[in-house]
């Protein structure tokens, strides 16, 4: 069966759309991988902007790793941070111009490792911003090294026999470590490798956004997503993978979620 | 029965073929082309003419490339299968089976 | 005439940076410049509602200095030697990103934990390099409380000029010494235009703006390496500075910045009066640097002395000027000695007792 372009148009024309690509987003083909997660987490943190009307106060920060050209597809004033930095970079915007929206999207080397002191103290200073964090338990950017978030047995280039938690330590779970301070006020796992957890990974983005209203301080929304390059997998079977083995791990979820009061009072 | 009638249209040029919309459509309804797009991929089709307008593929989608279409019920004019945007000319595009579909 | 006071260089340092409109400061305490900090947080927010932040470490305090003036503020920083080392990797991707702003060095005695004693030991990283990449620092070098706190406002104004960040290079020894200041009057906040580049929010009447220092196409990123070197040559055309003290007729001349060029200056007076005609020359912008000056100087003078506390870095320079025209030498005490003139001027009459 063949359909002319003409054809199908016309026939769009009398339905409505439900759901398309954001005006937030930049027509731009992205560089990710077939079936990363990031292209997905992108597009989410986008309608949220959209649906929010805040293109015009937001300032993201994009941080090094696979998502370091954020910029070039998220369409809203941006800035690019120094490895592990981001939350720092965030925290000079946020300062000086308090009324902005304020976010971070870092991956799990960025925020876990090099920056981790950084982010703890960026939470527990309660800056009221977002941080947008996508852990694929692996570096994608430089070709699929071990990160800190890394699973037990997981096989990266650099843990060619698997992780050992002896050798190399655990699997940092630093957003639960990170939802213990004072400073944090909203703190969820999400995950995007289905439709339902895409609409739950984007109500939290909306809310992350939102809170910041609120000054009440820092918002942390974790995305567990994948790496279907770096793992040696089509993205189908990364999906799978992490079902079965990050989720465990990576349990999904909100570890601190405002008060009735909190968000009443503001 | 009444489904609420659906469709989408993907840009194929900008599809990596990944299949996670394959996989996430509750009707069974999409498949990768045996055609390649300019990427090399192949891209994202519906196959069948059976879509409710979910959004499930779109919303699994990490290209941002499909776009979907719930029917507007004071019309009802049955609807096309698939629609490629943002490519010119003439490209056609082939969609997998023959098929049987009358919904 | 400003409003006189009795200040700390570092103090005085702090006290101009709030009356040149400063939007923010980011800052962690070390050993000799913990005034700065110290004093923001005292007077800057209730003066006039500025952000004032200790942070984490120096390497969080120049991120979030790019952080703030890639949204457009006029920000600075401010840190002694060790800290100034960590921040050369947040300096590198302000230099490439183009971000006008303000750093301090007091400089304390190295290498590594060194020494908390004043020290001009980071002229080679402040000047040459420090952080990875072709890139300048704009560096100012204060031989007065009065100049660290006029070079404030006018490190701040080059920068916006230029997009570029600027260091001003002082040493413990003048951020802790006291002296008499003339305050320039308070710039009302918010009256510094935005720049047009600032990631400010993207409106609908323009695209986005975004900060960032990667180019990963090479044409794309020698193009913006030779628009930074064209920048650079601006500035060298532009922005030198430098004091001459009785070089006209000097037979030598002792090259000298900040608190060495005050020692400097008594080993001019004390070699005059005993007949020997010394001259002076201080750099005060280190770089650029003042090579034409220098290399003036060589056509008539018998040699130069290089002094520093240091073992041998600005020397360098002097020697690229003058270009083997004639004997340059080195005078450096480490450590947080500071030489005393009587010592200087035996090592200039041994010196020139050889050249003649």
């Amino acid at each position: 069966m063949e359909k002319s372009m003409q054809e199908i148009e016309h026939h769009h024309d009398e339905m409505n759309i439900v759901c398309e690509r954001p005006s937030t987003l930049l027509d731009a083909r992205m560089h990710y991988c077939p079936g990363c997660g990031h292209g997905v987490a992108h597009r989410i943190l986008m309608e949220a902007v959209e649906e929010l009307g805040i293109q015009e106060q937001t300032i993201g920060v994009a941080p090094v790793g696979c998502s370091v050209f954020a910029y070039l597809y998220m369409n809203v004033d941006m800035q690019e941070a120094a490895h592990g930095r981001a939350t720092a970079v965030a925290t000079g915007i946020k300062r000086c111009f308090p009324d902005k929206y304020v976010y971070t999207y870092q991956g799990d080397g960025d925020l876990a490792a090099i920056g981790t002191g950084e982010t703890v103290h960026t939470v527990n200073r309660g800056e009221n911003i977002l941080i947008v964090f996508i852990n694929n338990a692996i570096y994608g950017m430089t070709g699929g090294q071990m990160a800190p978030t890394t699973l037990i047995h997981q096989k990266t280039s650099t843990t060619p026999y698997g992780r050992e938690a002896s050798f190399m330590g655990n699997p940092l779970k630093i957003t639960e470590l990170l939802a213990q301070l004072p400073g944090a006020f909203y703190v969820t796992r999400q995950a995007v490798n289905t439709p339902v957890n895409v609409r739950r990974a984007k109500k939290a983005l909306l809310n992350g956004l939102k809170y910041q209203k609120l000054n009440k301080g820092t918002c942390l929304v974790e995305i567990v997503s994948n790496c279907p390059t770096n793992w040696g997998m089509k993205p189908v079977q990364a999906n799978e993978w992490l079902v079965e083995n990050m989720l465990p791990y990576y349990p999904l979820g909100d570890m601190k979620v405002p008060s009735k009061e909190d968000i009443e009072n503001a | 029965m009444a489904k609420v009638r659906g469709d989408i249209s993907i840009d194929i040029e900008n599809c990596k073929g990944c299949e996670l919309c394959v996989v996430a459509c509750p009707q069974n309804a999409m498949a990768l082309a045996k055609d390649i797009n300019k990427q090399g991929y192949h891209y994202a089709v519906l196959v069948e003419d059976v879509c409710t307008g979910c959004t499930n593929c779109s919303l699994v989608c990490p290209d941002a490339v499909i776009t979907v279409y719930r029917e507007d019920k004071k019309t009802g004019e049955k609807v096309p299968v698939a629609e490629v945007r943002n490519v010119t000319g003439d490209i056609r595009i082939t969609v997998g089976a023959e098929e049987e579909a009358e919904g | 005439m400003g409003e006189l006071r009795l200040m700390k260089g570092n103090e005085a340092m702090a006290e101009a940076a709030i009356r040149a409109g400063m939007d923010a400061y980011f800052g962690y305490p070390i050993t000799p410049q913990s005034e700065v900090l110290e004093y923001l947080t005292r007077e800057a927010y209730n003066r006039t509602q500025c952000t004032v932040l200790q942070a984490e470490s120096e390497i969080a305090s120049i991120n979030m200095v790019y952080g703030a003036a890639g949204a457009g503020a006029r920000v600075w920083t401010s840190s002694s030697s060790p800290g100034i080392s960590l921040m050369q990797e947040g300096l590198s991707y302000i230099a490439g990103a183009e971000l006008p702003c303000l750093i301090a060095n007091i400089n304390r005695g190295g290498p590594g934990l060194g020494t908390i004693q004043p020290s001009q030991g980071d002229y080679f990283q402040s000047v040459k390099g420090g952080g990875h990449g072709d890139y300048r620092l704009i560096v100012l070098a204060p031989a007065t409380v009065q100049e660290m706190a006029d070079f404030v406002q006018d490190g701040w104004d080059l920068a916006d000029k230029y997009r570029n960040p600027v260091l001003i290079l002082a040493d413990g020894a003048l951020g802790q010494m006291m002296e008499k200041v003339e305050l320039r009057d308070q710039i009302e906040r918010g009256t510094r235009a935005t720049p047009s580049w600032a990631t400010t929010g993207k409106t609908a009447d323009r695209d986005r703006n975004f900060v960032t220092s990667l180019f990963i196409k090479p044409e794309e990123m020698e193009q913006v390496n030779l628009r930074l070197q064209e920048k650079y040559k601006l500035i060298e055309a532009n922005e030198i500075r430098v004091q001459e003290m009785e070089t006209e007729d000097a037979d030598f001349v002792i090259v000298a910045y900040g608190l060495s060029a005050r020692i400097g200056h008594k080993v001019m007076e004390i070699m005059r009066a005993e007949g020997i005609k010394v001259g002076l020359i201080r750099p005060i912008t280190l770089w650029p640097y003042p090579y034409a000056t220098v290399a003036k100087a060589a056509d008539h003078v018998k040699g130069f002395l290089s002094l520093e506390l240091n073992a041998g870095q600005m020397v360098e320079d002097v020697r690229l000027a003058v270009n083997g025209r004639c004997p340059v030498g080195h005078y450096g005490r480490m450590g947080g000695i500071i030489p005393s003139p009587e010592e200087v001027v035996e090592v200039i009459k041994d010196m020139y007792s050889k050249i003649q």
